[in-house]
């Protein structure tokens, strides 16, 4: 089992990814550089937070365009497990293997704070180790992370649960109040139609340890561990 | 030489929270007759290209594929000779 690590020139959370499954989750993993045109040997590819070529445009549109997204586009196309955390999420949607877009915070500041996210669909392989309805603890930081696609879209998403993660207060209430963007339906993560493509605002790697918290982002990441282990079994049989 | 300027700004309902500060801003400063404030962006371009038609088939491949999104956003171009 390998995981691959995206650098886009402006990626900061990489090394933050890195640690967290290479060094606590003791996965074998290896930086992916943008100007690759391919890769092999991966089985799951994380696009790690940041401020890729410094936001121009729109968040994520340049680095859509890098050359290493064609193939990511292919490795997902072909049921490979992809994963963005915050500017990499932005990066997804800008490059359609995400539905809808995130936007400027509802209030306009920078975020940057412990939230509460409740887990909406544990069939994932993403969240197959969590409890549908849990409520997990993941710091969030962004300037630009308020959820946004048409109405038909979020209800298709809906009927589908490709909305994974919602934010929520302690008690697992969506409310308003627990809404720290003003993204529709509280919507904090999400995935494809498939389901083999992740995106979340919020930072799984940054809460990997108990003393940076609690430890919850750890759950993301076992997860998608138990998913590859089960599917090297299914495929060895 | 082309020159072409583009005007991208938000779709209606789609919430534009700059818009709303820069309209709150305007309302302190007691300009009260502004109703609404809406904020897109303006690129402009130069280039070279044999007919207008030609530079407006390549300026609408560009505003699909990279320059908006349409899924938050319109987009408008004028092209003049120059």
């Amino acid at each position: 089992m390998k995981f691959g690590i995206v650098q886009f020139p402006g990626s900061n959370c990489d090394f933050d990814c890195y640690y967290a499954i290479k060094n606590v989750m003791k996965i074998p993993s290896a930086w992916i550089w943008h100007k690759q045109n391919e890769f092999s040997g991966f089985d799951c590819i994380v696009l790690p937070g940041g401020f890729t070529y410094g936001d121009y445009l729109r968040v994520g549109a340049i680095a859509r365009y890098s050359p290493v997204m064609k193939a990511i586009i292919n490795f997902a196309r072909k049921g490979g497990l992809v994963v963005g955390i915050c500017n990499g999420f932005q990066v997804l949607t800008e490059a359609r293997l995400l539905p809808g877009t995130l936007i400027r915070n509802e209030c306009l500041h920078f975020i940057c704070k412990k939230q509460s996210i409740r887990v909406e669909n544990n069939h994932t392989p993403f969240t197959g180790m969590c409890q549908k309805g849990q409520v997990l603890q993941m710091p969030i930081a962004h300037g630009e992370g308020c959820y946004f696609a048409d109405i038909e879209i979020i209800n298709e998403m809906e009927k589908n649960n490709q909305i994974i993660f919602r934010y929520s207060d302690i008690n697992g209430q969506t409310s308003k109040e627990a809404n720290p963007n003003g993204s529709i339906s509280n919507i904090a993560g999400i995935c494809n139609k498939k389901g083999n493509v992740l995106g979340l605002m919020p930072h799984p790697e940054r809460n990997i340890e108990d003393c940076l918290g609690s430890g919850d982002g750890k759950l993301i990441f076992e997860s998608i561990e138990m998913y590859l282990k089960k599917e090297k079994i299914l495929q060895n049989n | 030489m082309w020159s072409v300027s583009i005007d991208i700004g938000l779709k209606k309902g789609v919430l534009d929270a700059q818009g709303k500060a820069i309209h709150q801003a305007l309302l302190s400063l007691g300009f009260t007759d502004v109703k609404e404030v809406r904020v897109g962006k303006l690129i402009e371009l130069k280039l070279e290209g044999e007919t207008k038609e030609k530079i407006d088939k390549q300026v609408k491949d560009m505003c699909e594929k990279l320059l908006a999104n349409p899924v938050i956003e319109d987009y408008r171009f004028k092209i003049e000779e120059q």
